[in-house]
């Protein structure tokens, strides 16, 4: 890949963050995370089955004129263990950090018992305990239903 | 050990301590059980809030918190609250915490009594929801292996019969158990189970079992016989039904090889698994199995009401 091809398809931003190891696949998951939507106003780039040497494809988000902190994008791990974040200030990186995981997961992942107090019609958010990182295992606070699979397919 | 204002939810959230500190209350409150006489609960009100029709574990809540000299306001089917005009459960229980000092809850709805809990400012106590949790049923059977059998809890070997995978009772006991290392032997048609959730726990936390689906494997070792109902609708083909629910029934003639001193619970109702005969063997005991509900759920109450026996 030449610079000028390289400059089209990621093109430098001047002051936010970028998202870089997502897992291919994931990058709009991972914009639901973030709660960016219609409502956004700020430039958001996303990009999905990047060649790269190590994970093969991945994808990135970046996020123009906001800094994530890490409470905001550690719930990423959950679909994309591997997410580095940047923080750019003046186009360089000045912060560099790995997502980590949570202790609790909530509002997010939709419990898999259909019979779960948090899938009724009752004002309460689903939480979930993540009881491992790797593999991901999350128990539900309410009923204690596992979810350890296809965690993405269980986003609200 | 502090229980004042604690909500009762699941009895995974007890230490083996806090369950014998629990038996003790009850061993000391039996007496009272059957004629009353404290005032512990005097000038306090509990809402007994039964969303699903239960006979045993209502009843025995209400004779516990009168026996302790309390009162009860309540229901015992939603149809006759505001639940048909679409309350949720949220509001009902904000609406109740300001009428009442603890809140026992039975809902069909998985995870009920632990939102419950969240929101109420009032202990609350779970009886029962959906699948999940019942732990004053998992006391109550604790507190009867511990007054009906010779040896102490951790000595002995309990065979689990029935269905062992939608049972909320046996899971909860199975947990509870574990804090004992008791010996297990889990007796189960095949598609019915433990889930290997409550399996792999149980060997992670140093549980002898076996697994079985013959009840002969068990029978002559068994200190304790705890048979469950088989409902007819885990089962697609009726016939099926008939044949494993019979291979689990016990009668006077399945007795034969038993140790003299084994017991046999029930958490009740039955339907067919224990012949009416069997109830007049020195081995039953599911009657006073149910009756010790009174001095478990008067223990229960009394602690998280905060006032000393």
């Amino acid at each position: 890949m030449n610079v000028s091809e390289r400059e089209l398809r990621v093109k430098p931003i001047n002051n936010g963050t970028v998202i870089d190891h997502i897992e291919s696949g994931q990058a709009l998951n991972v914009l639901k995370i973030l709660g960016i939507g219609n409502h956004t106003k700020t430039v958001v780039s996303v990009l999905m089955n990047v060649p790269s040497g190590a994970m093969g494809a991945k994808d990135v988000v970046k996020v123009e004129g906001r800094e994530l902190e890490p409470g905001e994008v550690d719930t990423i791990a959950l679909i994309a263990p591997r997410s580095t974040i940047n923080i750019i200030r003046d186009y360089e990186v000045v912060e560099k950090f790995r997502v980590a995981m949570p202790k609790v997961v909530a509002g997010i992942i939709k419990c898999g018992n259909p019979n779960c107090i948090s899938n009724s019609d009752e004002p309460v958010n689903s939480k979930f305990y993540v009881e491992s990182a790797a593999p991901v295992l999350l128990r539900c606070s309410y009923c204690e239903f596992v979810l350890d699979k296809n965690i993405a397919d269980h986003m609200l | 050990m502090i229980f004042e204002r604690r909500h009762i939810i699941s009895t995974k959230d007890f230490s083996r301590e806090e369950i014998d500190f629990i038996l003790d209350r009850a061993q000391r409150l039996e007496p009272h059980a059957r004629r009353g006489g404290l005032d512990l609960l005097k000038n306090r009100v509990v809402a007994t809030l039964f969303f699903e029709p239960s006979t045993r574990t209502k009843l025995s809540f209400d004779t516990a918190v009168k026996r302790l000299g309390g009162a009860t306001i309540g229901f015992d089917s939603s149809e006759s609250t505001s639940v048909v005009k679409g309350e949720t459960l949220s509001d009902t229980i904000k609406i109740i915490e300001s009428y009442s000092d603890a809140i026992v809850i039975r809902h069909p709805r998985e995870g009920a009594a632990r939102m419950a809990s969240e929101i109420s400012r009032v202990p609350v106590i779970n009886a029962g929801d959906g699948a999940g949790h019942h732990p004053t049923q998992t006391l109550l059977d604790l507190y009867t292996m511990r007054k009906e059998c010779k040896k102490p809890i951790g000595d002995l070997n309990v065979a689990i019969v029935g269905d062992l995978k939608y049972g909320r009772t046996v899971h909860s006991l199975a947990y509870a158990l574990s804090l004992y290392k008791t010996r297990l032997y889990l007796v189960s048609p095949e598609q019915l189970r433990m889930p290997g959730s409550i399996i792999n726990y149980l060997r992670e936390h140093g549980v002898e079992l076996l697994e079985t689906p013959r009840i002969e494997d068990a029978l002559r070792e068994t200190d304790v016989l705890y048979m469950t109902r088989i409902q007819k609708e885990r089962f697609p083909d009726p016939s099926e039904y008939i044949k494993v629910a019979g291979s689990y029934r016990i009668t006077t003639d399945t007795l034969g090889d038993v140790k003299n001193d084994m017991i046999i619970m029930h958490p009740l109702p039955r339907v067919n698994e224990i012949d009416p005969g069997v109830d007049s063997t020195r081995h039953a005991r599911y009657f006073q199995q149910a009756f010790y509900g009174v001095p478990i759920r008067m223990a229960v109450l009394s602690l998280v009401l905060e006032k000393e026996a």
